[in-house]
């Protein structure tokens, strides 16, 4: 403490959490664009009281749900099933290679670049609307939805994959590589390991993801269920659609439990 | 022990560094022109403030970092000319000890030891963890020489610091390297455990006739294990001699300053 300290220029204090206008402005303008958009819509709570009334009607005559009619639905389940495993196995067999491709620690950019914009393609639109396109391209069936849904998961996990690698640890990947190991045997020893259980959870995520769009792109002609359930919705056989979604909620849940078996099967 | 700094270039030279540049933004070198010559055995301790370029140095022996310019002598071979397969082939020769031991922390001790054997077999083989019986013989030998005999198969990330720096040493050791380079491989340890390391790099360098490079920030270790001190201040070689040839001198000229000392 010898001398007095030369005076110095304190920044300003500046209290923590505090909103800067333009923050304040985003606020105010998506409230004001939400009280527009239900204006639009004739929102009225008379209006949703009639939506009520109906509803009840409607699950009145759900119940009891009938499955008297249980061949076509046993058969659609199956076909929606065999959907969801054979574009998970596609298409977690191509997201493998196109994260790897896409990880832009490990790959240069001239690769990343193509190679991230197939994986955006592939999620930029919506499963139905890539099933209503592959119903058209090569017909109504299993197939379209099997081509849909592989679509759907390689812009899921093609990205998360990519991301995953990004977030490894390279200094022990610059330890297998001081060791003089090819590329391969690098991407097999300092990567694979750190991000392995990462890619099981991703997978099995995808199939539970998979078997509840498998059910759905029926509607659109893609085969599984969802065509039985529609045509059921145009019959107004609501106690045989019920027995549908009983089915479904069913099958969903067994296929979340099987998954985390899977997952408690590869962390071991 | 008592080999001196011998910077004369011999015929049994193990590794000669000529001229060596790097510089990782144009025009602001981080190492201004390395000339340095290590002998075919001995440990050499380099020291020096944080930021003078000692770990890029040793990172340019085995090409972790690309040289600017300069030639870098493995036995005789230039390896900053090399590329792809002869590329691989210099590395696997030059085994590398790093700060925070860099194990693959979800494969187990004796995965990781054979890492070192990554360089030797192809794709297939190592994906399916096909290692020669003799390379899993030797991997066990080191276990042992290192004290860990009984950890083969324990993952890495269960290890104490002491313990994974013993596996980092023998998984470089596992490369039957012709060079050993340790970039501070006692600065996350503690001091007893330092002492134990750095006698296991000075023992194996003597064991396997090779010489070994340290990078190091503790004088006293180095003082105490070294044979030769390389000091760099400024990507520059400031000192090169005797580790007893150190004195309070030396060290204030290339770390700046005094009041560090005592």
């Amino acid at each position: 403490m010898s001398g007095a300290a030369p005076l110095r220029a304190q920044p300003a204090y500046l209290p923590p959490f505090r909103q800067s206008n333009a923050q304040r402005a985003a606020f105010v303008l998506l409230a004001a664009y939400a009280l527009y958009a239900a204006a639009q819509f004739d929102l009225t709570w008379a209006r949703f009281i009639i939506g009520l009334s109906n509803g009840a009607r409607f699950l009145g005559r759900m119940f009891p749900p009938s499955f008297a009619n249980w061949e076509p639905l046993l058969k659609g389940m199956l076909e929606s099933l065999e959907i969801a495993v054979l574009a998970s196995v596609v298409g977690i067999a191509l997201s493998l290679p196109l994260g790897l491709l896409s990880a832009r620690n490990l790959m240069p950019a001239w690769v990343t670049w193509p190679a991230r914009s197939l994986v955006a393609l592939c999620r930029a639109l919506h499963p139905v609307i890539v099933a209503i396109l592959f119903v058209k391209a090569v017909g109504f069936g299993a197939l379209a939805g099997i081509l849909a849904l592989v679509v759907a998961s390689v812009g899921f996990i093609g990205k998360l994959f990519a991301e995953a690698i990004e977030e490894i640890s390279l200094k022990q990947v610059e330890a297998v590589r001081a060791s003089g190991a090819s590329f391969a045997n690098v991407i097999t020893y300092g990567v694979l390991p750190q991000v392995f259980s990462r890619f099981v959870g991703f997978g099995t995520y995808q199939f539970d993801s998979n078997l509840r769009n498998s059910t759905m792109v029926g509607i659109v002609g893609a085969g599984g269920i969802g065509a039985t359930l529609f045509s059921a919705f145009q019959r107004f056989d609501y106690d045989f659609v019920c027995a549908i979604l009983l089915t479904i909620i069913a099958v969903i849940v067994i296929g979340e439990t099987l998954t985390n078996v899977l997952k408690k099967v590869f962390r071991a | 022990m008592n080999t001196a700094a011998d910077t004369q270039p011999t015929t049994q030279a193990a590794l000669v560094i000529r001229k060596l540049f790097k510089a990782y933004v144009a025009g602001q070198p981080v190492l201004k022109g390395i000339d340095l010559t290590f002998g075919g055995t001995g440990l050499t301790a380099i020291i020096g403030a944080s930021g003078t370029g000692k770990s890029t140095l040793l990172r340019c022996i085995n090409r972790l970092v690309e040289p600017t310019s300069g030639e870098i002598l493995l036995e005789g071979e230039d390896i900053v000319r090399l590329g792809g397969e002869q590329l691989r082939a210099a590395r696997r020769r030059i085994g590398m000890v790093f700060q925070e031991y860099n194990l693959v922390e979800r494969l187990t001790v004796m995965e990781n030891l054979l890492t070192g054997r990554l360089g030797t077999i192809g794709p297939l083989d190592a994906w399916l963890r096909r290692f020669p019986p003799a390379d899993i013989e030797h991997a066990f030998a080191l276990l042992d020489t290192v004290g860990l005999a009984n950890f083969a198969n324990q993952r890495a990330d269960s290890l104490s610091g002491g313990q994974r720096q013993r596996v980092g040493i023998a998984r470089a050791l596992m490369q039957e390297p012709r060079l050993l380079l340790a970039d501070e491989p006692t600065s996350s340890l503690d001091p007893k455990t330092s002492v134990e390391i750095m006698e296991l790099l000075r023992e194996q360098g003597r064991a396997n006739n090779i010489p070994v490079i340290v990078n190091m920030h503790d004088v006293e270790l180095a003082r105490r294990f070294a044979d030769r001190v390389i000091g760099m201040r400024n990507g520059e070689v400031a000192f090169d001699g005797a580790a007893t040839a150190l004195d309070d001198g030396m060290l204030r000229s290339i770390y700046g300053g005094e009041g560090w000392l005592q």
